[in-house]
């Protein structure tokens, strides 16, 4: 999991180091948009524009549906890095429940000593 | 011969980590140091689990804890919140004595169903959780209400860190 996320990230910043592909994230933030609107929007061509779709899609950040002949573009969920946050959240509130029960024990423990003890005494 | 057993037992904090494993699925493990009867024991004894399963920090309030753990016996959790309480129960389905322990999540749809197997190893008990949620919408879903909960468990935190440095003045 951890690599996979490695891998996610490398991907991220790789899509990111390129101003038309920040500039088509920007534009995609405001409306979704077919290749063929982004192409024109950024004076490319279509097959120029698909590339640069085809990065932000690999990283996660773009994703994109064909309705008959269009491929509509639209940003990505990046649910990796919002699920990593609930999913660290969840892990402290168990840790801290666990914490609780080692102590609940370690007092069971104690106790079963101090009966032992007693039935020796 | 005493002071050697003293140190064996010297407590000592072990890892949680949960991972998820599927679609549907959310894995949590933690070693507790203790073996695993005593550990059962503060699982199923209702006077005992209300002593850890709501962490203080927590700042909610666990007004009953009601746990008949038998096969088809149904626990009940009240917890005051605000104004209002709430309520989290649901009913056991395979009760194995110091091993291991499933139970139905039934306050609404896409609640999952939790396994929690106990492992004893050298005087220690290493917990295995298993949430199996129905779809991997509710375990979406469930994530994003554990989450808006824990924001408000630090939005707490905040207050009691602000509340703590005005007394200090």
């Amino acid at each position: 999991m951890v690599q996979y996320a490695q891998t996610h990230f490398d991907a991220s910043f790789a899509a990111l180091s390129d101003p038309t592909r920040r500039g088509v994230l920007e534009q995609l933030g405001r409306a979704d948009a077919s290749i063929t609107d982004l192409a024109g929007k950024f004076r490319m061509t279509l097959t120029g524009m698909k590339k640069h779709v085809g990065v932000l899609e690999q990283a996660g950040l773009v994703t994109t549906e064909k309705v008959g002949r269009v491929r509509t573009c639209r940003l990505g969920p990046r649910r990796l890095e919002e699920e990593a946050a609930w999913i660290e959240r969840y892990r402290q509130l168990w840790d801290a429940r666990f914490d609780e029960l080692d102590k609940v024990v370690e007092e069971l423990k104690r106790k079963e000593k101090v009966d032992e003890r007693k039935k020796r005494e | 011969m005493n002071a050697r057993r003293e140190s064996e037992v010297a407590p000592m904090t072990n890892r949680t980590t949960v991972e998820r494993t599927s679609e549907r699925e959310l894995v949590i493990t933690r070693t507790v140091n203790g073996p695993a009867r005593l550990v059962w024991e503060a699982w199923t004894r209702a006077e005992l689990f209300r002593q850890w399963w709501v962490p203080k920090w927590l700042g909610m309030t666990l007004l009953s804890c009601e746990l008949d753990v038998r096969v088809g016996g149904s626990y009940r959790l009240v917890f005051a919140h605000g104004d209002s309480e709430m309520a989290f129960f649901g009913t056991y389905k395979e009760v194995v004595p110091h091993s291991r322990l499933v139970w139905t999540n039934e306050e609404g749809d896409g609640c999952p169903v939790t396994t929690v197997t106990f492992t004893e190893e050298e005087g220690r008990t290493l917990l295995v959780m298993h949430d199996l949620y129905p779809s991997k919408e509710a375990l979406d879903a469930g994530g994003g209400a554990a989450d808006a909960m824990a924001q408000t468990f630090e939005q707490l935190d905040e207050l009691l860190v602000t509340l703590g440095a005005s007394a200090e003045r």
